[in-house]
């Protein structure tokens, strides 16, 4: 762990800012990163965890990201068979493409048509399907979007650029149980695309739903 | 009368600021240690999610997303016996002095 690189001054030296209000800010994340990494010391010492396992997490969880949805997403658009699955088994569908969902919480896919548009949320806190798509972006935890995504979705799509006019708006909010992956419309215009061309269109906002993916470049 | 982590549908005219912060060393060890320990059966989502949600409310609206996570890890340490309370802040201090 190398939290004290982030504290922006030399170590050893004793000009680190404490007397300066300035500093406040720096000074209290690192009081907290010292609490972390002293949690982590101890928990090693104790046998409880192996620093090993934690590395691996991260290593895990920083593979993930977008294109991981992207690729499922794809795949859905261009094999029917494999997007009725995805619809009634996604931990099963996920599997096929190698992506296992891990931790205890359920998925559910939901579809985007012509007649409804999905927008997910997780207003207690930050649920999200972390396993597929990486770590949720930090507006998603935002007080912001908790409070608002399920009173005035509209307004909060306008704001990430999104119209979808008379289209019914359904807002999932997300459990520590049930998490949402947005299945998007797939683009008009796309019909000659091969499924890795279509990944590339998919992105992460179109799989929450303040999206929706992105036109083929003509 | 719900509790301050309850959010959906409180009045905020807030613009939702989508710039993103790459996230620091502390914040993902933060997450793995919860995730080990989890796979550890040692907590649960739902424990983590009740010490975050137990934090005082202006605490609560103050602190980082990860500064609440780690508040609450070190409650449900500290409340499992897996680590004491002195045990943490003897080791930041030692951290403190070590690096200045």
């Amino acid at each position: 762990m190398s939290t004290h690189t982030h504290q922006g001054h030399d170590h050893g030296h004793d000009h680190d800012g404490h007397e300066h209000e300035g500093m406040l800010e720096d000074v209290e994340l690192s009081e907290r990163a010292r609490r972390v990494l002293a949690m982590e010391e101890l928990l090693a010492e104790k046998g409880v965890v192996d620093r090993t396992e934690v590395q691996r997490l991260i290593d895990f969880q920083e593979a993930r990201s977008p294109v991981d949805g992207a690729r499922v997403v794809a795949r859905a658009w261009t094999d029917p068979d494999y997007k009725g699955r995805l619809l009634s088994d996604p931990e099963g569908a996920l599997l096929e493409l190698g992506y296992p969902l891990v931790g205890s919480a359920k998925l559910a896919v939901l579809e985007n048509t012509d007649a409804v548009h999905h927008l997910v949320v997780c207003t207690l806190c930050s649920c999200y399907p972390t396993s597929l798509l990486g770590l949720p972006p930090d507006w998603y935890k935002s007080f912001a979007y908790r409070s608002r995504a399920v009173v005035d979705p509209r307004g909060v799509m306008r704001e990430f650029g999104l119209d979808v006019g008379d289209t019914e708006v359904r807002v999932v909010d997300s459990t520590a149980d049930l998490r949402y992956l947005v299945l998007p419309q797939r683009p008009a215009g796309t019909e000659g695309m091969t499924e890795e061309e279509l990944v590339a269109l998919v992105t992460r906002d179109s799989m929450i739903g303040v999206g929706v993916a992105l036109a083929p470049v003509a | 009368m719900s509790g301050v982590h309850d959010m959906g549908g409180r009045p905020n005219d807030d613009p939702i600021d989508q710039s993103q912060h790459i996230l620091s060393d502390w914040e993902r060890h933060t997450h793995a240690m919860v995730g080990v320990l989890r796979e550890k059966r040692l907590i649960t989502t739902d424990e983590l999610r009740r010490g975050i949600e137990s934090i005082a409310p202006q605490e609560y609206e103050r602190l980082s997303y990860y500064e609440r996570w780690s508040a609450s890890l070190e409650t449900l340490l500290v409340e499992k016996g897996l680590v004491t309370q002195e045990e943490i802040d003897a080791r930041a201090e030692v951290l403190r002095e070590k690096w200045g």
